[in-house]
């Protein structure tokens, strides 16, 4: 089936999500040069990246000179959701998603394209994704390159204050559904009470370094719960 | 860590992130049907999120106490689901709020 959706209603629909990325990138620019991040090299991770919790995690590992193999599990495991969208994207294109656009497509997944792609009737066309792509790609690495430049002349006090924007958005990202899916309070009360855990105990905290510390509190978290609360097949509810 | 060093690893990240985003959408044509390995993969966003959140946040400001405040904003307003660039905002300024008080 061929969609009708065109690059126009792409661009239409990425608007608002290219101006959200702008702040949330402009943070991340401030963070990278208070790490001592060089401004082309910050730019660069959000042009190859695109992808806010990844970034963060992988720019924490490179300021504190993690190990190669730390970087590679941990945007591995930050990123597995990705895993997931693009299993949700393969069943929602049209014919138009040929090889290439494919291979194209793919590094413009991010969890606010995702969600708008899948929220339509139809399915989608890649002119779509291209245009849906656009500008929040623009917005995200536009938004970075100025952090990057602005973290360097801004007064302490504003860099000090955006430093918290981040985590405030990852905040912003997981309450909600816990509101509307309680399964998932004891899922971040876990991971949050293991990672303090690795944080605060001494002897753990100066063998286990802060990427190591997420991959273990997401994923033991993750498995127990899978193990004890399985998530409710979907199709299984919607045949019922 | 010198520049080059840091160019390689940028690249390598940028690799990985691109490889998982890559494969289900580029090879995948049958579902997936462990039911344990599907919730694993729908708690591990929120898992991975709040790990990298706590208890990073509270180092993420100069100030224990105003990143503490910055938290507070941060998690009643999203309570009250505000959007994600709504959350951030006011939780800057409560912590810039906070630097400017004190």
């Amino acid at each position: 089936m061929k969609s009708s959706l065109t690059f126009k209603n792409g661009i239409k629909d990425g608007l608002p999500i290219g101006l959200g990325y702008f702040p949330v990138a402009f943070a991340f620019g401030v963070r990278a040069s208070i790490l001592s991040v060089p401004v082309y090299i910050t730019a660069l991770i959000s042009m190859l990246n695109l992808t806010s919790a990844g970034q963060l995690a992988g720019l924490n590992i490179i300021a504190s000179a993690g190990t190669i193999i730390e970087l590679i599990v941990a945007e591995a495991i930050i990123n597995s959701r990705y895993f997931l969208m693009s299993i949700g994207l393969s069943q929602k294109s049209d014919d138009s998603f040929n090889l290439g656009n494919r291979l194209r497509c793919s590094a413009f997944i991010t969890d606010e394209i995702f969600a708008v792609s899948m929220s339509k009737e139809e399915n989608i066309s890649s002119k779509y994704f291209y245009g849906l792509s656009f500008l929040p790609y623009i917005g995200w690495a536009l938004g970075t390159i100025f952090g990057a430049v602005a973290g360097n002349i801004l007064p302490e006090i504003v860099s000090t204050a955006l430093g918290i924007a981040l985590y405030a958005m990852f905040i912003a990202i997981i309450i909600p559904p816990t509101m509307s899916n309680i399964k998932l309070l004891p899922a971040i009360i876990l991971s949050a009470g293991i990672s303090c855990i690795l944080f605060f105990v001494p002897v753990l905290k100066n063998n286990i370094s802060d990427g190591i510390a997420v991959i273990i509190s997401a994923v033991v978290s993750a498995m127990i719960m899978a193990f004890i609360f399985p998530k409710e097949n979907e199709k299984e509810k919607e045949n019922a | 860590m010198p520049e080059i060093k840091m160019i390689i690893m940028v690249l390598i990240m940028a690799l990985v992130t691109y490889i998982i985003r890559m494969i289900p959408l580029t090879f995948l044509r049958k579902k997936i049907t462990s039911k344990y390995v599907l919730s694993l993969l729908y708690y591990i966003p929120y898992t991975v999120l709040t790990a990298m959140t706590f208890p990073a946040i509270f180092y993420s400001t100069n100030n224990f106490y105003s990143a503490l405040i910055g938290t507070v904003v941060a998690i009643i307003a999203s309570l009250t689901k505000r959007s994600l660039i709504v959350v951030a905002i006011l939780s800057c300024l409560a912590v810039f709020a906070f630097g400017f008080v004190f």
